[in-house]
C-alpha cells in the first residue's frame, strides 16, 4: 500500500513537473533543443517509474507507531524553529536547546541531555568559531 | 616513466605540513566515522564537505582530506563489525562473518591488525591500479563528443542503482528526481528561470551540498529517533577483550595469496561502474570461500575470512576513484559525494581534469599513498584508541551530527532558508530510505543533471536538431549497449545477489547508505 501512495505521489509530481516544463517561455534566442526538451524526458520517467509502483507494489515497510512517528515529526519542528532562531538567539544558546533536546529525545536522562546541549554548542563554538574561524550565526549577545 | 614522474610531482605537493597535516586529519576522523555505526563514508564525507569549503581550503588540500577520510572510513568500518558484530558501514558487513567469529576465540587484536593489513594491501593495490588505469581511461575519454557523454551519463544512472538496489523503477525514480531538482533555477543556455516559482532564492538552484547532507546525515538522525530504544537500537553490544595486537608471521602468510587475488578483484568491481566497495568486499569473500574453504572454517573465524572482504573492500574503494577522476562519474555512492567537492571548488572533474589541473590529481593520488601508509600505523599500532571511541552512544553522537551539518550548510551561505532546504531532504530522505528508494541516484542527478542536459543540447544543436546524432557513432551505441544491459542485467541477477547478502549480513539492517 506504501507503495501505491507513493507512485500516486510521484505520479501528481512527475504530471506537474512536466506541465511546468511546457510552460517554460522560451527566450528570444533559443538553441535547437530549448529549455523544455530535458525536463519532460525527466517528467516521462518519473511519470514511468510510478506507474510501476502503482501496479506492482513492494510489501510495505514497517512504519513507526503513532508516538514515533510524533516523535520525528517533533523533532522535524524543533529543527525548523532552530533553523529560524539562529540568527535570532546566537549560535550558542540556540544549538544548546537543539542539541539538548535532541540527545533527551534519542535517550539521555535530563541531566546528560543538558550536558550534551552544553557540550556541543560550546564544543562546536570553540573548535569552529575561535580555532577555524568559521563564521557562525551572532545572536544579541555576540556569540 | 611519465606516469613515474607525474607521480613524483604529486607527491611534491603532497608533502607539505599543510597537506600531511589534512591527510592525518582526515585519517582519524575517517576512521572513526567508519567505525561508528550510523556514520558511513558517504554521511562521513558529506559532513565535511561544507566545512572544507567554508574553511577556504583550495582544491588539492581540501581533496586531500576528504579522500582521507574516504579511505579512513573503509578502514575504520571493520572496527565495529569484528568487536560487536555490527558493520560500522556496510562495506564492512562481510566482515563480521569471520571477525565476530574470531574476537569471540579472543583473538580480537589480531583480527584488527590482521584486517588493518588487509586494508592496506588493498588500498595499496588499488592506488598503483589508479595510477596506470586512469591516465588510460582518459586517452579514451578524450575521443568524446557530448553525444558520447550524454550516453555516459546515461550509462552512469542506468547501471548505479544497479546491484545495490532491489527495484529497478525505484532507482530510475531516483535518478529522475535527482535530474528534475538539478533543473531548478536559470538555464544556464537561455537564462529562463525554470520550476522556481517566483521564489529569488531557488534562481540559482538548489545547492547540491544543502541535498546531500540532509539525505544523507540529516536522515540518519531520524532513523535514530525512530528506533531508539528497539532491539534495532545498536548501542548495546556486548564487550569484547581485545587480546594481543601483533598476528603470528604464520596466519599473515596464510592470508598473502587471497589478499593478492582479492586485491584485484575488488580493485575491478570498484572500477565498474554501480558496483563499488560492498560488492567488491561481497564477491571477495564469496570467491575466497568458494577457493580455499576445504574444511568449512569460513564463518567460524578464519583469517582468510577477515582478510578478504577486506582487502577487497579497499581495493574497490581505491578502484571507484578511477571513472570519478578521469571520466567524472562516479562509480559509488561516496565517490559521487567527492564529485560533488570537486564540482564546489568548480572544478570540472573528466579527461580535462589530467591536462588542466595535474597537481590536482597527482597530489590527490600522491596523498593516497601517504595517508594509506599513515592508515597502516594509526590502525594497528593505535587501534585501542579507536575501540574506545565505539563507546560512544548514538544519544551524544547524533545531536553533534545533527549540528554539525547545521554548522556546515550555515557557514557557505549564512541563509536560513538553505537549512529549511536541508531539513526537508533530511526528511525526505528519511521517507525514502523507509520505501528502499536509492539516494545515490539521487545526489548523482543533482550533480550531474545540468552537465547532462548541456551535453544532450550540445549534441543535437551541432547535429542541426537532428536526435538521431545520439546514437549516430560506434562509440555511442557502445555506451547505450552498455547502459541497457546494465540496466536489464540486475532485474535478474541482482535479485539472488541481493538475496545472498541479506542472508549473510545477519544484523545491522541500518547501515543501509550505499558505500
Amino acid at each position: 500500500m506504501s507503495d501505491r501512495i507513493f507512485g500516486g505521489i510521484g505520479l501528481v509530481l512527475a504530471i506537474f513537473f512536466g506541465i511546468q516544463a511546457t510552460m517554460i517561455e522560451v527566450a528570444f534566442m533559443s538553441d535547437a533543443v530549448g529549455p523544455s526538451v530535458f525536463p519532460i524526458i525527466v517528467a516521462t520517467i518519473m511519470g514511468l517509474a510510478s506507474i510501476y509502483f502503482l501496479v506492482k507494489p513492494d510489501p510495505a515497510p514497517d512504519w513507526p507507531q503513532a508516538g514515533r512517528l510524533a516523535e520525528i515529526g517533533f523533532a522535524v519542528l524543533v529543527l525548523f524553529a532552530y533553523a529560524q532562531l539562529l540568527p535570532v538567539l546566537g549560535f550558542v544558546v540556540a544549538t544548546m536547546f537543539a542539541a539538548g533536546y535532541l540527545a533527551w529525545r534519542l535517550g539521555s536522562k535530563p541531566v546528560e541531555a543538558v550536558l550534551v546541549g552544553i557540550g556541543t554548542s560550546v564544543g562546536i563554538y570553540v573548535v569552529f568559531r575561535l580555532i577555524l574561524g568559521l563564521s557562525l550565526a551572532r545572536g544579541p549577545l555576540g556569540f | 616513466m611519465e606516469l613515474l614522474s607525474s607521480l613524483g610531482d604529486g607527491f611534491l605537493v603532497a608533502l607539505t605540513f599543510q597537506n600531511i597535516g589534512l591527510a592525518l586529519l582526515g585519517c582519524l576522523l575517517g576512521t572513526i566515522m567508519g567505525a561508528l555505526p550510523g556514520l558511513g563514508p558517504s554521511n562521513g564525507v558529506a559532513i565535511l564537505i561544507p566545512l572544507a569549503f567554508t574553511l577556504g581550503l583550495d582544491a588539492t588540500p581540501a581533496l586531500i582530506l576528504l579522500t582521507s577520510v574516504y579511505y579512513g572510513a573503509m578502514y575504520g568500518g571493520r572496527i565495529s563489525s569484528i568487536l560487536l558484530n555490527i558493520p560500522g558501514d556496510e562495506p564492512a558487513m562481510m566482515t563480521c562473518l569471520d571477525g565476530y567469529p574470531m574476537a569471540r576465540k579472543g583473538q580480537a587484536g589480531e583480527a584488527l591488525a590482521l584486517s588493518g593489513i588487509a586494508s592496506f594491501v588493498g588500498a595499496f593495490f588499488a592506488t598503483w591500479g589508479l595510477v596506470f588505469l586512469a591516465p588510460q581511461l582518459v586517452k579514451v575519454a578524450l575521443l568524446f563528443g557530448p553525444a558520447e557523454y550524454f550516453a555516459l551519463f546515461v550509462l552512469a544512472f542506468a547501471t548505479l542503482g544497479g546491484i545495490s538496489s532491489t527495484n529497478q523503477a525505484k532507482a530510475a525514480f531516483a535518478a529522475a528526481l535527482g535530474l528534475g531538482l538539478a533543473m531548478i533555477g536559470v538555464d544556464t543556455q537561455t537564462g529562463v528561470p525554470r520550476f522556481t516559482f517566483g521564489e529569488v532564492h531557488l534562481y540559482d538552484g538548489i545547492d547540491f551540498l544543502v541535498a546531500i547532507v540532509g539525505l544523507f546525515a540529516l536522515s540518519e538522525v531520524f532513523i535514530f529517533l525512530e528506533h531508539r530504544g528497539t532491539d534495532k537500537d545498536s548501542s548495546t553490544g556486548p564487550k569484547v577483550q581485545i587480546g594481543r595486537i601483533i598476528p603470528p608471521w604464520s596466519m599473515v602468510r596464510s592470508c598473502i595469496p587471497t589478499m593478492a587475488r582479492t586485491s584485484v578483484l575488488g580493485f575491478i568491481a570498484g572500477v565498474l561502474p554501480g558496483a563499488g566497495a560492498s560488492l567488491g568486499s561481497f564477491i571477495s569473500y564469496s570467491m575466497e570461500k568458494r577457493l580455499v574453504d576445504r574444511e568449512n572454517t569460513f564463518g567460524t573465524g578464519d583469517p582468510r575470512g577477515v582478510a578478504a572482504p577486506e582487502t577487497g573492500n579497499n581495493a574497490a574503494a581505491g578502484g571507484a576513484l578511477v571513472p570519478m577522476l578521469a571520466l567524472g562519474v562516479p562509480g559509488s555512492g561516496t565517490t559521487a559525494v567527492l564529485l560533488a567537492v570537486l564540482l564546489a571548488l568548480n572544478i570540472t572533474p573528466g579527461p580535462l581534469l589530467f591536462t588542466n589541473n595535474p597537481d590536482v590529481v597527482w597530489g590527490l593520488i600522491a596523498a593516497l599513498f601517504i595517508g594509506n601508509v599513515m592508515l597502516l600505523v594509526l590502525n594497528i599500532p593505535m587501534i585501542g584508541l579507536f575501540t574506545r571511541v565505539l563507546m560512544v552512544p548514538p544519544r551524544i553522537l547524533m545531536p553533534i551530527v545533527a549540528m554539525i551539518s547545521f554548522v556546515g550548510i550555515y557557514g557557505i551561505s549564512g541563509s536560513t532558508f538553505d537549512l529549511v532546504v536541508m531539513i526537508l531532504f533530511g526528511i525526505g530522505g528519511w521517507v525514502l530510505r523507509k520505501l528502499d528508494v536509492p539516494l545515490v541516484p539521487i545526489i548523482l542527478g543533482t550533480l550531474l543533471g545540468n552537465e547532462m542536459e548541456v551535453n544532450l543540447r550540445r549534441a543535437v544543436t551541432i547535429a542541426d536538431g537532428d536526435y538521431s546524432v545520439l546514437f549516430g557513432s560506434p562509440l555511442t551505441i557502445g555506451l547505450w549497449s552498455i547502459a541497457i544491459i546494465g540496466f536489464i542485467m540486475p532485474m535478474v541477477a541482482g535479485k539472488m545477489l541481493k538475496r545472498r547478502m541479506q542472508l549473510a549480513k545477519k544484523t545491522g539492517e541500518d547501515t543501509d547508505l550505499v558505500d
